[in-house]
């Protein structure tokens, strides 16, 4: 079984608790304005790894990311390849290697996917607007199947880090908030919110890739739009 | 052995019958498994004294150096008492009269202390100087009388760099702790005792040069004391309280610190010791733990303050002038006890009381069986501070047992039965760059090293290039340890460390502590020339001056098995060949991969390399990647370096990791889980040494352009610690460059 990966990440130590490796994975179905990964998108790119070629990577670290930390699939978008994170996360658990996917959640909720969402012991769920207007216009598709997905991580008691990239005139519009707020208390599992501070410094890679950075103009978040977003949410 | 100053110790055990330091501590010490909670603030003395050393402190950097006497050459009794400001300070003793004023040490070498004197606007006295001219040889002048012409042509290509022939070795640390214990007197018996053994019917040149040296050691502990009678102190029996016995060990560092000029000047293992005196004096009601951290405070105070006068050029080597007052900290015993005290988190403690600071340089033994709360404090004061490093004791434990300590940056050693020669480091980049120019220097284009063939092909074949380095290395190994026995020969004979060897035992283990520079750049270069095709661009002379390289290779600090074993092949060979030689007074030939600053000075005298660095770009530090060539992130790192093998460089393999608060977590508790982490995976992974520094690269280049505003800003490089601003402007670049890793 072959994966597409983009690149590793040998130090993690915000993408989860603990130290984490992390594994950027390859393709992406959303096209995210301010995505620092740009080089991800392609789905035919990247380089094609063996479950077990990735899992020798892996254990090489295990003094360090086991029993406090483990591995974190991020992207790209993880769940595009879910089949191969099955195989891989069925690995990691004979090890007993924490799991974790990073990922907006966008995808239907197919047997496979359910399948991979049994044997993640972590999701860090990244919102990317409760208002759909908003989150077309930033993402280039809805929002609804990703609330979808959140509900049923909450229905079946799973563990979650909701996130989401404070955008300032974009993702900052207080009734918006109040209504992302509204929404996570409804959730079980959450064991964290994080506002993530916008930043440009991923501008680089689609220069690269000789594209336009869509969100010129905007201004990055600093630690003030943090504070007043977390009130806003009645976040401590 | 009885003293009323022992009363209510463990009497148990041999260490009232021999001078035992560890048999006491092992009977004596609590083990401390809490928190921090108990550590007390600055008092008001504290404050006030402090901030009249900070005052010299800003005087002295403007000036370079505050004030030198330039007539009296420095001896452990040769100055009258001095102080900051008597009623203030609980611990007492300067270097010379007066604070941070530099005292001359011209039996390593009376041209170093005129060019150092002139250096800051001082001549040295007139008589003193002619005598050192004329009347009394010198180290470096007996170095040079006998150095070889092919020792020399290696000195001056940087072939082999930072060479002791010029300046003290240091590196030597004296057990201070048996000064408080048991008393001078009672250490003076004991070498007399010594004396008879050697006094013996074949009177052979080794019988002879330990009775001198013997003799040399009891002037200079009865120097010990007079030094100490001065400050109004009898320290010719045991210490009878804490701060007593932090004054006499003090005073016995101290008076190490008047005898040499030593290029590290390191203090052991002392802060558990100490912590007995004080747990006693605590348990008595005698004092509280406010004034148990004062005389802490105080006693790191003095530390701070150590000072030599050095050459500009040496600062250039070194980044400022440390002076490597290194304390070892930690660690578990061998019963498997934790050998961490409340005096352990004092000393640490140090750093916030006082504010971050370069020296001492407080280095943590590492187990992964210390007390969590211990791990979680030390990971919250280089979070902090980063002011400290840590060692892997887990691994040292094994041959050392649990009183050894680091002397400089990471040279383990057993505390007063063991000694190193130290030997600065062989240029690994440049042997390679000779391999291949058949021993022509591929800056100057001389023929350095005998004639060897060069190679000729327009592409490096890879069996080719190693058959080569491989001689090339056979022949700097040789007139390495040439050297080295020299420098060593004459060290001993014109500026024997008396005053440190007499807090020693009389029979020691001495290593010839070798050492390389380049590591990676060599890993680097033999991967291009092995994965990738590398070709040779010659001048019209035909000397290798250039390489362009196609395609990609595996390089150092991946994780790479592919090029990490080269790597880690290259230090088993070069420890080989070293192995091969005769050293003087039959020491162990042992390795180190670390470069303290120096990778910036040494790459600046090495031409391009075949794995496309440039001429004149520094090396990586230590056993660091070449910065930028690292991919996948900082534990790929560690576990590269942590491949090369302890065993082959027991001298200490040393890693700089920077990182930025961010990348290693969000909240404070969260960055110092995750660095306990990953010190305890990468000590599992078998690593030896770890400098952590955690800052944002924007705050090193505000201190760059406002260095007023960061007078204690403290980085660590290379297993020890400086001050930022102290650094020329080049090696800020270099720190501000290397991957210091963050993530986004």
């Amino acid at each position: 079984m072959k994966g597409r990966i983009h690149s590793f990440e040998s130090l993690g130590a915000v993408d989860g608790p603990g130290i984490r490796y992390v594994i950027f994975m390859q393709g992406c179905n959303l096209k995210c304005k301010y995505c620092q990964n740009r080089d991800t998108w392609d789905v035919n790119g990247g380089k094609e790894y063996e479950v077990s070629q990735v899992m020798d990577r892996i254990l090489r670290y295990k003094n360090y990311i086991v029993p406090n930390g483990g591995v974190t699939i991020s992207g790209g978008e993880p769940l595009l390849q879910a089949r191969f994170l099955i195989e891989l996360f069925k690995c990691l658990k004979k090890e007993g290697i924490n799991t974790c996917i990073d990922t907006s959640g966008n995808v239907p909720l197919t047997d496979e996917i359910k399948k991979l969402i049994d044997l993640t012991d972590l999701f860090l769920l990244d919102i990317k607007c409760i208002n759909d207007n908003v989150c077309k216009d930033l993402v280039g598709v809805s929002n609804k199947r990703e609330l979808e997905f959140a509900k049923f991580l909450s229905d079946n008691s799973k563990k979650m880090w909701i996130r989401q990239v404070l955008v300032p005139g974009i993702t900052d519009v207080k009734a918006d908030l109040q209504e992302l707020s509204k929404f996570i208390r409804t959730l079980n599992g959450v064991e964290k919110v994080e506002l993530l501070k916008y930043h440009d410094l991923g501008k680089f890679k689609w220069k690269n890739l000789n594209l336009n950075y869509p969100l010129e103009g905007y201004r990055t978040a600093n630690e003030d739009d943090v504070k007043r977003a977390k009130e806003i949410m009645d976040l401590k | 052995m009885d003293f009323k100053q022992w009363t209510g110790f463990d009497k148990s055990g041999e260490w009232t019958k021999e001078i035992d330091v560890r048999g006491f501590i092992q009977r004596n010490y609590t083990p401390y498994e809490g928190d921090d909670s108990f550590l007390k603030g600055t008092t008001e003395r504290t404050k006030k004294l402090w901030d009249k050393v900070l005052k010299l402190y800003e005087k002295e950097r403007k000036k370079g150096v505050l004030d030198v006497d330039t007539k009296t050459p420095s001896a452990v009794n040769a100055y009258e008492a001095g102080y900051i400001d008597k009623d203030l300070e609980q611990i007492v003793g300067l270097q010379t009269d007066a604070p941070l004023k530099r005292a001359i040490m011209p039996n390593g070498g009376i041209r170093i202390v005129e060019k150092s004197c002139e250096a800051y606007g001082y001549e040295v006295d007139k008589e003193t100087d002619y005598i050192y001219n004329n009347l009394r040889k010198t180290h470096n002048e007996g170095v040079f009388s006998v150095y070889t012409p092919d020792i020399r042509a290696a000195r001056s290509s940087h072939l082999l760099t930072g060479l002791p022939d010029g300046y003290g070795r240091g590196r030597i640390i004296g057990d201070y702790r048996r000064v408080a214990l048991y008393g001078v007197d009672v250490l003076i018996e004991e070498k007399k005792t010594e004396l008879e053994i050697l006094d013996v019917d074949e009177f052979t040149e080794k019988v002879i040069r330990e009775r001198e040296e013997i003799h040399d050691q009891i002037k200079a502990l009865e120097d010990l004391k007079k030094m100490a009678l001065r400050y109004g102190y009898d320290i010719s029996v045991p210490a009878k309280d804490a701060k007593e016995a932090i004054q006499w060990l003090y005073f016995a560092y101290l008076a190490a610190t008047k005898d040499q000029n030593g290029a590290a000047m390191s203090i052991g293992r002392t802060s558990t010791f100490l912590d007995i005196y004080i747990q006693r004096d605590l348990d008595n009601n005698i004092i509280t733990e406010e004034e148990a951290q004062e005389l802490m405070d105080h006693f790191v105070m003095k530390l701070r303050m150590i000072r030599f006068l050095r050459t500009p050029e040496y600062n250039e080597l070194f980044s400022g002038d440390p002076v490597w007052v290194t304390e070892s900290i930690g660690g578990m015993g061998i019963d498997g006890r934790t050998l961490v005290t409340k005096n352990s988190y004092r000393v640490l403690h140090t750093l916030i009381n006082l504010g971050p600071a370069p020296e001492p340089n407080l280095t943590i033994l590492w187990s992964k069986n210390l007390p969590e709360n211990f791990k979680k404090y030390t990971a919250k004061i280089s979070i902090k501070t980063s002011s400290i490093q840590y060692e892997n004791d887990d691994l040292m434990r094994e041959t050392l047992g649990d009183d050894y300590g680091i002397a400089c940056c990471v040279s383990a050693m057993k505390i007063g039965k063991q000694m190193q020669f130290f030997g600065a480091r062989a240029n690994l980049a440049k042997t390679l760059l000779y391999a291949i120019n058949g021993g022509r220097d591929e800056v100057s284009g001389k023929q350095v090293t005998p004639r060897y063939e060069p190679i000729t092909s327009e592409y490096l074949d890879y069996d080719e290039v190693v058959a080569k380095f491989d001689q090339m290395m056979e022949y700097v190994a040789k007139i390495y340890i040439k050297a080295l026995n020299a420098i060593h020969y004459m060290h001993d004979k014109y500026s024997y460390e008396a005053l440190e060897m007499a807090l020693h035992d009389k029979d020691i283990l001495r290593t010839m502590a070798c050492g390389i520079a380049g590591l990676s750049v060599v890993a680097d270069s033999l991967s291009a020339i092995k994965y990738a095709k590398v070709k040779v661009i010659r001048d019209e002379t035909g000397l290798a001056v250039d390489y362009s390289i196609e395609g990609d290779f595996p390089k150092f600090g991946n994780d790479d098995d592919r090029v990490d074993d080269i790597a880690v092949n290259i230090v088993k060979q070069f420890m080989r060949k070293l192995q091969k030689h005769i050293t003087y007074r039959d020491s162990k030939q042992t390795l180190s991969i670390l470069t303290i600053t120096s990778n910036v000075v040494y790459g600046k005298a090495t031409g391009n390399t075949p794995d496309g660095r440039r001429s004149g770009e520094p090396f990586g530090p230590g056993a660091n990647p070449l910065h930028g060539r690292d991919t996948n992130g900082a534990v790929a790192v560690m576990n590269s370096i942590a491949k090369l093998p302890y065993e082959y460089s027991e001298d200490g393999i040393s890693y700089t990791f920077s990182i930025t608060p961010g990348t290693l977590g969000n909240e404070m508790d969260i960055q110092v889980k995750n660095l306990v982490n990953l010190l305890d995976g990468y000590f599992k992974q078998t690593g030896h040494h770890i400098n952590v520094n955690v800052f944002d690269r924007a705050l090193l280049e505000d201190a760059m352009e406002h260095p007023e505003k960061y007078p204690q800003l403290t980085i660590r490089v290379s297993g020890y610690a400086v001050n930022f601003v102290k650094l020329t402007r080049e090696q800020q670049l270099d720190v501000i460059n290397r991957t210091i890793h963050e993530k986004f």
